[in-house]
C-alpha cells in the first residue's frame, strides 16, 4: 500500500477575484451609473410633479402611480424574477456569483417593494377611505415581500457560506414555484369578495404626456435598480473575499 | 456478496423512519402536548371572544381551525429535524444504504400522523365549542383537511430541514413557511366555510383544485429539493 | 508460511496485524483515494491525500486538531464531496449508489443514537435502514459481542456515556460493513469496553473489512493498525507500514512529537 501526498498547490484562483470590467470599483470611488440613475430618478419625480397634466378625474393623488407602477414593475418583475432564475441557476451551476446575484437581487428588490407597499396605501387612503383594502396586486406584493424578507433573514441565519448559498437557493426556487399559486389565491379570493375599483393605469388611451412620463420613469428607476444591484453585488464580492481571506 | 440484505426500497425505507419518528414522538410526546395545549387555549379564547349576534359560527370557525392548524403543526416540525441533531443521528441515516428522498417521505409521513393527531384533537372541539352543525357533507371537510396537511407537511418538513441548519430555527421556520401555507389555508377554509353554511360541495372546486395542484407541484418539487439541504 | 487458525465462529480469534495485512496483500484494494482535495472557502481542509487499502488492513490516522483529519474521514464515508479528486470503495465512486453506501460502517465521538429509544431498538433500526435480513439474530449477535445483552432495553439517555459509546459501535457493525471508519471511537469508553472495540475491529478485520481508525490513543491505535499516518494541515506529512512486529509505541510518540512541533513553527 501507497500513501503519499504530493507539493503544495497554491490556493485556487478565486471565482470573484477576475471581475468584468463593468463590475470593478472605480478608484476614485465615483459611481457614474449610480449618479445618472438619481438624476435620472429626480427627473421623473420633477416631470410627474410639474410638467405632467393631472388626471381630471383623480386629480394630483394619481401622480403617485408615476413612482407605484414603475416600482412594482421592477421590485416585482424584475428583482424578484432575478431571484427565482439565480436561486435555481446556482443549484445547477454551483457558481459563488450567481449566489452574490440573488443575494443582491433579493435585497435591492425588498426596497422596490417596499415603496409599492407605501405609495399604494397612500393612493387607497385618498381614493377610497381606507389605508389597506386588501386589493390583489397589493396583497399578493405584500406576500412577496414577506417572502424575500424571510430569505434575507435566512441568509443572515447560516453561518458557513456554501451552507448559506445553497439553502437560499432551495427556498428562493421554491419560492419561484410559490408565486403563481399565491397570485391564483389572492384573485380567486378577491374574485368573491369584489373589491374596490382600482384604476388600472395601464388604460388603454393614455393621454400623449402620461404615456411618456410613465416609460420615462420607468427607465429612470431601472437605471436605479441596475445601479444599487451592482453596488450591492460589489459590497458582497468584498465581503466574500475578505471572509476567504481572514479563513485560509 | 452474501444475501444477508436486500436492496434499499423506497417504501420500506420511508416507513422505517416513519415509525422511529413516531416511536420518538410517542415516547417523549412533549412536541404533541405542547401542540394539544396550544388548540385547546386557542379554541376557548377565540369562543370568549366571539360575538355570537355578530358573525355566524361557520365564519369564524374554519379560520380558527386553520389557525390551529398551522400553528400546532409548526410546532411539530421543528423537532422532526431537532431530534435528529442531537448526537448526529442524522450522519447514520445519510450513511446508510436509504435514499434521501425515502428519508424524506418518512419523516413527511411522520409529521402528517402528527399533524392529524392534532386534528383529530382540534376539529371536535371547534365543532363543539361553536356548536356547528354537521351536516350530510361533513366528509368533505375531512377530505379538505387532509388535503391541505399533505401540502403542509411536505413543505414543512422540507423548511424544517432548512431551518435546522440554522441558528434561529424556532424563527425562521414560521418565517419562512408561512407565505407557502397561504395558497393552502386560504382555499382549505373558503372551501370549509363553504360547507360548513350549507353550500354544494360544487361551489368550492376552485379552492379544490387550488389545494390539488399545489399537492402535485410541491410534493415533487420538495422531494427533488431535499437533497438540496442536505452538506456535501 | 503463517499457521492459518480459520477455526469456524467461535470464541474470538486473536490475528496478528502483520499476519492480516500479509493476507490481503493478495487482494484487489477495496478502498481507494486519488489526489483528494477538499476545501472550506479559501482553505484547503485536505490538501492532496492520495491512500489506498486492502480488506483486512487497518490505517491508523494520527495528527493534531483540525489537520483534516474528520474531513478526509467523512469524504471517505460519502458524508462529503471532495472538492477535487475521487474516492473509490469496492470499485465504486463515492458518493455512490445505496449499495456501495450500505458497505460503510461509521463510528465518531458522537454517538448517531436516539436517546428516547433503548438499546436494542436503535440497533435494529440501524439494521433495518441497512437493509439487514436477520434483523433479530444481527442485532442479538452485536449487542454480545459488545457486552451490552443486560442493558439492551434501557433507554440510551439513560446509560453512561462509555455505553452509549459501545451502542453506538454495535449500531455501527451490525449490517457487517466492510469498510469501517472511526473517528475518535475510543473517547470516553471504560477498559471494558476499550477491550471490546478493540476486539469487534479485530474481528472485522478478520472477516475482510478495511479501516480507517483516527484516534489520540497511540496504543490502541498501534495495536490494530497496519499502516499509519500522521496528518498535517490537510497532507500526509508521515506514513509507516507496520512490520512484523507491529510498531513501538515509544518511537512512534517521538516520531509524533517532533513532526507536530516541526509543523506549529
Amino acid at each position: 500500500m501507497a500513501l503519499v501526498s504530493s507539493t503544495t498547490r497554491g490556493p485556487g484562483a478565486n471565482s470573484s477575484s477576475a471581475s468584468a470590467p463593468w463590475l470593478r470599483v472605480d478608484d476614485h470611488g465615483v459611481d457614474v451609473l449610480m449618479i445618472v440613475a438619481a438624476l435620472a430618478c429626480i427627473g421623473a419625480v420633477v416631470r410627474a410633479l410639474f410638467f405632467t397634466p393631472a388626471d381630471a378625474m383623480l386629480g394630483a393623488v394619481q401622480k403617485i402611480f408615476y413612482i407605484h407602477v414603475p416600482a412594482a414593475v421592477v421590485g416585482l418583475y424584475i428583482a424578484c424574477g432575478l431571484l427565482a432564475v439565480s436561486s435555481i441557476m446556482y443549484l445547477w451551476i454551483k457558481d459563488d456569483r450567481i449566489d452574490r446575484l440573488a443575494e443582491s437581487s433579493a435585497e435591492v428588490g425588498l426596497v422596490f417593494m417596499g415603496v409599492v407597499l407605501t405609495t399604494g396605501p397612500i393612493w387607497g387612503r385618498s381614493s377610497w377611505g381606507t389605508w389597506w383594502a386588501w386589493e390583489a396586486r397589493l396583497t399578493s406584493t405584500l406576500f412577496l415581500w414577506l417572502l424575500v424578507l424571510a430569505y434575507l433573514v435566512l441568509r443572515g441565519a447560516v453561518e458557513s457560506q456554501e451552507s448559506r448559498a445553497r439553502l437560499s437557493a432551495v427556498m428562493g426556487s421554491l419560492a419561484a414555484l410559490l408565486v403563481p399559486f399565491i397570485h391564483l389565491t389572492v384573485t380567486l379570493f378577491r374574485g368573491m369578495h369584489p373589491e374596490p375599483v382600482v384604476l388600472a393605469p395601464e388604460k388603454p388611451k393614455l393621454p400623449i404626456e402620461m404615456l411618456t412620463t410613465f416609460g420615462f420613469s420607468t427607465v429612470a428607476f431601472l437605471l436605479l435598480f441596475v445601479a444599487l444591484l451592482r453596488m450591492r453585488y460589489r459590497w458582497a464580492t468584498m465581503r466574500d473575499a475578505r471572509a476567504a481571506l481572514e479563513s485560509a | 456478496m452474501t444475501r444477508s440484505h436486500r436492496a434499499p426500497r423506497f417504501l420500506t425505507d420511508a416507513w422505517q423512519v416513519a415509525r422511529k419518528d413516531l416511536l420518538i414522538e410517542f415516547r417523549t410526546r412533549s412536541a404533541f402536548l405542547a401542540a394539544s395545549v396550544f388548540a385547546v387555549l386557542a379554541v376557548v379564547i377565540f369562543r370568549f371572544t366571539w360575538d355570537p349576534t355578530g358573525i355566524p359560527a361557520f365564519e369564524l370557525a374554519p379560520g380558527v381551525l386553520w389557525v390551529i392548524f398551522t400553528f400546532a403543526g409548526l410546532l411539530g416540525l421543528n423537532r422532526s429535524f431537532a431530534l435528529e441533531q442531537q448526537d448526529r443521528a442524522f450522519d447514520a441515516l445519510l450513511a446508510s444504504q436509504m435514499s434521501r428522498e425515502s428519508i424524506f417521505a418518512g419523516k413527511v409521513m411522520a409529521n402528517l400522523v402528527f399533524v392529524a393527531a392534532v386534528q383529530a384533537l382540534a376539529l371536535p372541539a371547534v365543532v363543539l365549542f361553536f356548536d356547528l352543525s354537521v351536516g350530510p357533507d361533513w366528509w368533505a371537510v375531512v377530505v379538505i383537511i387532509l388535503l391541505a396537511s399533505v401540502g403542509l407537511s411536505a413543505v414543512g418538513t422540507l423548511f424544517a430541514a432548512i431551518a435546522s441548519n440554522t441558528r434561529l430555527a424556532e424563527l425562521l421556520l414560521p418565517m419562512m413557511t408561512l407565505p407557502f401555507f397561504v395558497p393552502l389555508v386560504i382555499p382549505a377554509a373558503q372551501a370549509s366555510a363553504l360547507i360548513m353554511r350549507g353550500q354544494p360541495i360544487g361551489d368550492g372546486l376552485a379552492w379544490l383544485k387550488v389545494l390539488v395542484a399545489f399537492d402535485l407541484v410541491f410534493v415533487s418539487a420538495c422531494v427533488v429539493a431535499f437533497p438540496f439541504t442536505i452538506e456535501e | 508460511m503463517l499457521a492459518d487458525d480459520r477455526s469456524p465462529g467461535t470464541g474470538h480469534p486473536r490475528h496478528s496485524a502483520h499476519e492480516a495485512s500479509v493476507r490481503a496483500a493478495v487482494r484487489a484494494p477495496l478502498l481507494e483515494a486519488t489526489a483528494l482535495v477538499r476545501r472550506f472557502g479559501g482553505r484547503a481542509a485536505v490538501d492532496e491525500v492520495r491512500l489506498t487499502l486492502r480488506s483486512g488492513e487497518c490505517l491508523a490516522l494520527f495528527g493534531p486538531n483540525g489537520a483534516g483529519k474528520t474531513t478526509l474521514l467523512r469524504m471517505l464515508g460519502g458524508l462529503l464531496k471532495p472538492s477535487s479528486g475521487t474516492v473509490s470503495l469496492d470499485g465504486h465512486t463515492l458518493p455512490g449508489e445505496g449499495a456501495t453506501r450500505r458497505l460503510i460502517g461509521l463510528i465518531s465521538h458522537h454517538t448517531m443514537l436516539y436517546g428516547a429509544l433503548t438499546a436494542r431498538e436503535n440497533i435494529r433500526f440501524a439494521a433495518e435502514c441497512q437493509g439487514v435480513l436477520d434483523v433479530e439474530g444481527e442485532t442479538t449477535r452485536v449487542l454480545s459481542h459488545l457486552r451490552l445483552p443486560d442493558r439492551a432495553d434501557t433507554l440510551v439517555r439513560a446509560l453512561s456515556r462509555g455505553l452509549q459509546q459501545r451502542v453506538s459501535i454495535a449500531r455501527a457493525l451490525v449490517h457487517r460493513p466492510r469498510l469501517v471508519l472511526l473517528d475518535e471511537p475510543y473517547t470516553g469508553l471504560d477498559e471494558v469496553g476499550a477491550s471490546a472495540l478493540t476486539q469487534a475491529l479485530r474481528d472485522a478485520l478478520h472477516d475482510g473489512a478495511a479501516v480507517v481508525l483516527i484516534t489520540h490513543h497511540l496504543h490502541e491505535g498501534l495495536a490494530l493498525a497496519t499502516h499509519t499516518a500522521i496528518m498535517l494541515n490537510g497532507r500526509f506529512a508521515h506514513t509507516e507500514q507496520a512490520g512484523a512486529n507491529g510498531i513501538d509505541v515509544t518511537a512512534y510518540q517521538r516520531q509524533y512529537r517532533s513532526l507536530v512541533s516541526e509543523g506549529a513553527e
